[in-house]
């Protein structure tokens, strides 16, 4: 889900760098062309402005140094400087909450309608799931009915809510919240804060009150994933008022490209510690930079991979498949049938390289996952007769010759792949048995 | 106060940032460099790459043509930028039923826009009624009824979780009978890209259309949003044909530019802007005017 987000940016950043990538001699000028197009990507994505300016300046100024130019790989020398500064940005590990404390507790803030009451009720149930229990505290008494959704989103999750009514200020609704959570026992207590503006000064004093009284150990703020250029004004502002421990990107579900995420940490340090995802209570998920850089930059994302997977299988030809291998009538043709379906999730490189630990071409060596493979086993199949697609077990050894000469194999590589499509049709019946079908959903071996 | 001091104190913060840069920017050379660093201005006005591209290259044309240079120059931009943009200024008809439906993403600020109009019409002499359509948002009822009780305003709802289009139902029913001129319906903020919520928004506007009316469709645009916004633009016009946009949050430091691409790549045309929590602060949309303030020198 949150890799969809960024799948846009991610796809022009790799476009961009596959140009370097296969050039044995690059320029000054060919870099600075290549960032431009860098530049422009992230530009889309609305990674602020001043942001994407200083990326840009200091890979150049990596990119353009002797060394580089005058390696064996300067393509790939580049590719790898992009690589590194767009970790650097994104941060690396992901950071989880700091729940110390006598009473720990963490305040959301933001500007209004980031989505801080729905956080709250998600940030709670995600704690209750991990062992906690959570006290929620309506301290917006500002905007209507503000009190009354996080007390239905309590309701409706099963959550205690603190609330005094919005006659009561902020300050002594999280006293009190306090003082009960201490007698009964809660913990962490989770504030929900009301929006206001970064430079509405009188709001932001109360904030900063707030803090000095009852020194939140988190303080989290909740942005919008669709932030424009903005981004950096806000979390600035609230950075500079509050010391930010964390922020949470809500509104990940939608189609923004998210380059706000790498605004705001890029401005306030502070890491992105969870995402909305979506409007039920459960659509809140940990934040993994890690596994977001390396998605954006190609060198690996599992959950990206069984996405691709997902998208490029056609659900009404997995069914008959299914059936087919129900019937033990799994034939060469449907065998060719999967290959194309693999072979439409991308070339293979980019598949393997979503693997963890795959992404770097010398592993792929070690592997030997070579694209070649597929193509003669297709071409293998493609000079089989209609006839021998059906029904494997005529083919002797005469056919056997005729079929590697009109694939430019050789009689052994035709011997090896009908080995390998018994061996499959032995395997498939076995788990057939075992009532395992849905194991067989892409049968493929590799 | 008056509608010009307003716009000028809710656009201050936008104007004392990057658009002062621009005003300066004009008194120096106009070469290559001058454009780059137009350009990156307007970037970070949220204008959106391809359409400050198009602006630039106007400029460009046109300074080549009339040689300009300085105030000139200056001058001709801003009235190429009010050029870009578009006005929503249809009108109500205090003789029918007048129906204004809020749509937007989550947290865009319907409810409290919703408020605003429903604030000014009254004033303008029209009877509102305003129509609870979000069912689904915790305490989204609960909200319409407070404004309702501040503005002293009917509100027309049913239980949470109730079919919104049935609520629809019901308060143009209620117009009927009560002799309301003025429906103000709420709805469920939705990401545009939840294709069955954006099914539920046509399935309401076909009702509130069902007998004759004048029904305008009005998208809450959060001026905070960068190029999304544009996104959300395409996907709510496609689907319901948007009357107007109103941006929001333009009392932060957000600048607002995406009401270019907006115009541009979309003609949506805006109809009012958000400048502040009061009830007055909503205010008609003048491109020369939003320009003007946005580039005045204060120096």
């Amino acid at each position: 889900m949150v890799t969809l987000v960024f799948a846009n940016l991610s796809e022009k950043l790799q476009g961009a760098m596959q140009k370097l990538r296969s050039k044995g001699k690059i320029s000054p000028r060919d870099v600075k062309e290549i960032l431009r197009e860098v530049k422009m990507a992230l530009l889309e994505a609305d990674v602020n402005f001043k942001v994407v300016k200083n990326f840009v300046a200091r890979v150049e100024e990596k990119a353009v140094g002797e060394e580089v130019l005058s390696s064996l790989t300067p393509g790939q020398q580049v590719v790898k400087i992009v690589q590194q500064e767009l970790t650097e940005l994104m941060g690396s590990e992901r950071e989880d909450l700091n729940l110390t404390g006598d009473i720990p507790v963490i305040m959301l803030v933001g500007l209004q309608g980031a989505g801080k009451t729905t956080a709250t009720a998600k940030l709670g149930n995600y704690l209750r799931k991990n062992g906690k229990k959570p006290l929620l505290v309506a301290a917006d008494i500002y905007r209507p009915a503000a009190i009354e959704q996080l007390e239905t989103l309590g309701q409706q999750t099963g959550l205690e809510v603190f609330s005094l009514g919005t006659g009561t200020s902020p300050r002594d609704i999280c006293r009190g919240a306090l003082s009960k959570a201490r007698r009964e026992g809660f913990e962490p207590v989770i504030i929900d804060t009301a929006g206001r503006l970064h430079i509405n000064e009188e709001m932001m004093t109360e904030l900063k009150d707030l803090k000095k009284d009852i020194e939140p150990g988190e303080i989290l703020l909740v942005a919008d994933a669709m932030t424009g250029q903005d981004a950096v004004n806000l979390a600035e502002s609230f950075n500079r008022d509050l010391g930010l421990t964390g922020v949470i990107l809500t509104k990940m579900d939608g189609d923004a490209r998210g380059g706000a995420a790498l605004s705001i940490k890029a401005v306030t340090d502070a890491p992105i510690k969870f995402v909305g995802v979506g409007e039920k209570a459960d659509a809140l998920e940990p934040f993994h930079p890690d596994r977001l850089a390396s998605r954006i930059l190609g060198m690996g994302d599992v959950l990206g991979l069984i996405e691709k997977a997902e998208a490029s299988y056609d659900r009404e030809q997995a069914r008959k498949m299914e059936q087919k291998l129900r019937e033990a009538s799994f034939t060469f043709d449907d065998f060719l049938e999967q290959l194309h379906q693999v072979r439409e999730m991308g070339p293979l490189e980019d598949i393997i390289g979503m693997l963890p630990g795959m992404g770097n071409k010398k592993m792929l060596k070690n592997l030997q996952v070579d694209e070649k493979q597929l193509v003669y086993t297709e071409a293998i199949i493609n000079s089989m007769t209609k006839k021998e697609r059906q029904d494997p077990e005529i083919i002797d050894g005469s056919r056997r010759r005729r079929i590697a000469h009109g694939s430019g194999t050789s009689t052994q590589e035709v011997n090896r792949l009908l080995k390998q499509f018994k061996e499959m049709k032995k395997m498939m019946k076995r788990f057939q048995k075992s009532g395992k079908s849905s194991m067989m959903k892409n049968p493929f071996p590799f | 106060m008056s509608l010009i001091d307003k716009l000028k104190s809710g656009l201050a913060k936008t104007r004392q940032g990057i658009w002062k840069n621009t005003v300066g920017l004009f008194r120096g050379k106009v070469d290559e460099e001058f454009y780059e660093e137009l350009a990156e201005l307007l970037i970070q006005g949220d204008v959106g790459v391809n359409t400050t591209m198009e602006l630039i290259e106007e400029l460009r044309q046109r300074q080549k043509e009339k040689n300009l240079g300085g105030e000139e120059l200056f001058a001709e931009f801003k009235s190429l930028l009010s050029g870009f943009l578009q006005i929503s200024n249809f009108k109500l008809d205090p003789e029918q039923l007048n129906i204004l439906l809020i749509v937007g993403v989550n947290g865009s600020g319907k409810t409290t826009s919703l408020a605003k109009l429903a604030h000014y019409y009254k004033q303008e002499g029209f009877a509102p009624l305003l129509v609870a359509g979000d069912t689904f948002r915790a305490a989204a009822i609960d909200q319409l009824k407070v404004w309702g009780n501040r503005l002293n305003l009917p509100v027309i709802a049913q239980s949470p979780g109730s079919d919104p289009a049935a609520v629809c139902y019901d308060a143009r029913e209620a117009a009927r009978a009560r002799g309301k001129n003025l429906l103000l319906v709420d709805t469920a903020g939705r990401l545009h890209t939840e294709k069955n919520l954006m099914e539920e928004l046509k399935k309401i506007k076909r009702v509130l259309g069902k007998e004759e009316c004048n029904l305008k469709t009005l998208l809450v645009l959060d001026a905070t949003n960068g190029q999304n916004a544009l996104e959300q633009g395409r996907t709510f016009n496609k689907s319901l044909t948007i009357d107007g946009v109103i941006l929001t949050k333009l009392d932060g430091t957000a600048k607002g530019g995406i009401v270019f691409p907006l115009a541009r790549e979309l003609e949506l045309p805006v109809f009012k802007l958000g400048l502040g929590e009061g009830m007055e602060d909503l205010k008609s949309f003048e491109p020369e005017l939003f320009v003007e303030q946005l580039l005045e020198d204060n120096e």
